[in-house]
Order: structure tokens, then sequence, then C-alpha cells
């Protein structure tokens, strides 16, 4: 069964229901049994964040290097080099979200518009 | 998933399971009725970090009108689901064609974080007399930004009022930002490619500045780097379990990491 099952109009709702929100609910509904009961430094804890934190690299490097639509027509390099200097000014100018996400946009539109 | 299922178990400690933290009263934000505090914790939409959720979300919008998903599912995902890396794998898995338990097993695996995040959290949020009945259906409101919103606000909010006031917080920034995206997907149609492309270029770097930035030790920036770093190579070996693999190999990277370091240090 996949997204494109069924034609029915209620079935990409059941899809989204079963396979996005409750893999993700289940996860809060467990921490808020173990809330309060974890021990900060444990080891379990800091495998399970160090899995979760290189799942969502791998997702952000999936997103600059393989995009799809629009951003897929830019040159890989541009994609990367914007990224990266936008990174660089965060880790060194302040440390603001904001400021990462500035300069990359910038040296991406300027790369698109050249 | 059986080894996520072990280390929650081992997660688990009886010793520590009564509470014995002793609730500081801190009255730094002044008296107000518990609606005064829904509305201070709604107020945090203002916030720098509240805004940059709110532009990931208009990446997110043009990212989801890009694959074909319409605007009431993307609506639909997003309060439904509200975890942003959860949303775009679960795209990325319908793009890609992946069955439901399949998709399933790869959102599960993107929001394994969280468990601990919640875990975490929950000390702080709770009131003297709260019950898990009342922290079940918030802790829905759990996401990145709020986690690290509430985490710098909620210790100057009295505790008995704490769950009101992240209530406020929480419900107000999920539903700002289901709106956004209803209005930006309906607002992009007539948008030029250029600004798609900037658009779906928004969300990896808020992702990319949001996550080095809520690491609280080494261990996650040694996670993060590895899993930029492993995959492109191991998508040009195995594209299907990419995602997957990438965590699993970041993960013990990282732990190879944490064990020379304590070994280096003892």
């Amino acid at each position: 069964m996949t997204w494109h099952s069924f034609s029915d109009w209620w079935w990409p709702y059941v899809f989204i229901l079963l396979a996005g929100a409750f893999p993700t609910y289940i996860w809060r509904f467990i921490g808020v049994f173990i809330g309060g009961r974890v021990r900060e430094d444990s080891e379990a804890l800091i495998i399970v964040r160090a899995v979760a934190t290189s799942l969502v690299a791998g997702v952000i490097a999936q997103l600059i290097l393989y995009p799809s639509g629009a951003l897929a027509e830019s040159s890989v390099y541009l994609r990367v080099g914007a990224a990266l200097a936008g990174f660089l000014a965060y880790l060194y100018l302040g440390r603001r979200v904001i400021i990462g996400v500035v300069v990359g946009e910038a040296i991406l539109i300027a790369g698109l518009l050249l | 998933m059986a080894f996520f299922l072990l280390t929650a178990g081992a997660m688990y400690n009886p010793e520590c399971m009564v509470d014995s933290r002793i609730p500081t009263e801190d009255t730094q934000m002044g008296e107000r009725s518990p609606l005064g505090w829904f509305l201070a914790g709604a107020s945090l939409i203002g916030s720098i970090p509240a805004l940059i959720l709110m532009t990931a979300h208009v990446g997110f919008a043009g990212f989801a009108s890009e694959n074909g998903v319409s605007m009431l599912q993307a609506t639909f995902m997003v309060a439904s689901i509200w975890a942003l890396p959860a949303n775009i794998v679960l795209i990325g898995a319908i793009s890609g064609g992946y069955s439901i338990v399949a998709t399933a097993i790869a959102v599960g695996l993107s929001s394994i974080r969280l468990m601990p995040m919640v875990a975490a959290f929950i000390p702080e949020v709770r009131g003297s007399k709260t019950r898990k009945r009342a922290l079940l259906p918030l802790a829905h409101f759990i996401a990145i930004t709020a986690w690290v919103v509430g985490m710098e606000k909620l210790k100057h909010v009295p505790r008995d009022m704490r769950l009101t006031f992240f209530a406020g917080l929480g419900i107000t920034l999920t539903t700002v930002n289901t709106l956004v995206v209803a209005v930006v997907y309906w607002l992009s149609a007539g948008f030029p490619p250029l600004v798609f492309a900037a658009l779906f270029f928004l969300t990896p770097m808020y992702f990319l500045s949001s996550l080095w930035g809520s690491a609280h030790d080494r261990s996650v920036h040694v996670a993060m780097v590895s899993g930029l770093l492993l995959f492109p190579l191991v998508h040009a070996v195995a594209p299907a379990y990419d995602l997957l693999l990438t965590g699993f190999i970041g993960g013990l990277v990282t732990m190879i990491y944490v064990r020379l370091m304590r070994s280096g240090s003892s």
C-alpha cells in the first residue's frame, strides 16, 4: 500500500495519520512516561540522541545534494557553497540562526541570478 | 526498531522513580491569572525562534507544492504531525513511492529524538498536581522550537502555571504555522521558480544552524557532522536505505568518539 494505492479523497489523510502522525506521537507518548526518570548522562540517551541527530543531518544533506523541483536545476556546487557559507557565518558571527539562514539564502539567490 | 525499544527500556531507571525535585517558586514574571499565563505563552509567537520556524514553514509549503501534495494535505500534515523533519521525510517517502509501512518506519526514526526531548521537558513543565492525562495531549506540541523556547522561559513561570503557559506557547505556535503553510501554499501558485528555489532552501539552512545550536554536548556535533558527510557516501552505495543507514553509522561513529574521549580523559 502506497500513497497512490487508493484514489478516494480520504486515503491520503489516513496515510498521513498512520505513516506520519502515529509514528511521531508514539515517541512523545513514551517520552511522557520516562520523563523525569532518565539520567541525563546515561549511555542509552547519548546513543539515541546520536542516531537521531545523524538521521536529521542526513535529511539536511539530502535536501542540499538531491533536491527536487525548482532547486534541482541549480548547480550542486552553488547549493553546497551557499550552505557552507551560511553555516560558517552562523558559527563565526554570533551563533544566530537568522544569520546562517540570511547568508546562505543571499548567496544562493545571487548565484541563481548570475 | 527492536534496538530502539531496548534502549528505551534501558533508559527507564527504577531508582529514580520518585521525583524528589522540590518545586521552586519563582515569580519573576509577576502575578497573573491562568488566562494571563496562557496569553503570556502565546505572545512568544513574536520571538525570534518562532519567526524563524515560520520561515521554515514557508519553505515547507513550497516543498509540499513541488512534490504534488495538496494544500489541505500539507496543512493536515503540519497540524497532525507537528515535527518539521518528520514532515520532510514523509513527503520524501511519498514522492519516492514508499509503502505505508516503510514510510512509517522512516518517519518514526526521524522522530525518535522527540522521546528524549519530551522526557527532559516533562520535569520542567509539570506542576505539583499535574497528572499524566493532562501531559499527554500537550506533549503533541513539543517540537524543537517550542522545546528550546520553553526550556528557556519556563523557569521564570510559577510551577503551577507552567503547563498553562506552555499550552499557550505550543498551541499558538502550531496553529499559526499551520495557517502560514495554507496561506503560502495558496499564494505560491503564482511564484516564479527563483522564489520556489529560495523558499525550499530555507529548510536545510534553518536546520543546519538550529541543530548545531540545540546541542548541549560535543557528541551531538560529532553526530551531525558524521551524518552530513556520510549521507552522500551511503546514498551512492544503498540509495533505498540511505537515511536509516546514515543514522545508524553516524550513531556508531559518535559512540566510538565518546568512548575514545572517555578513555583519553581517565
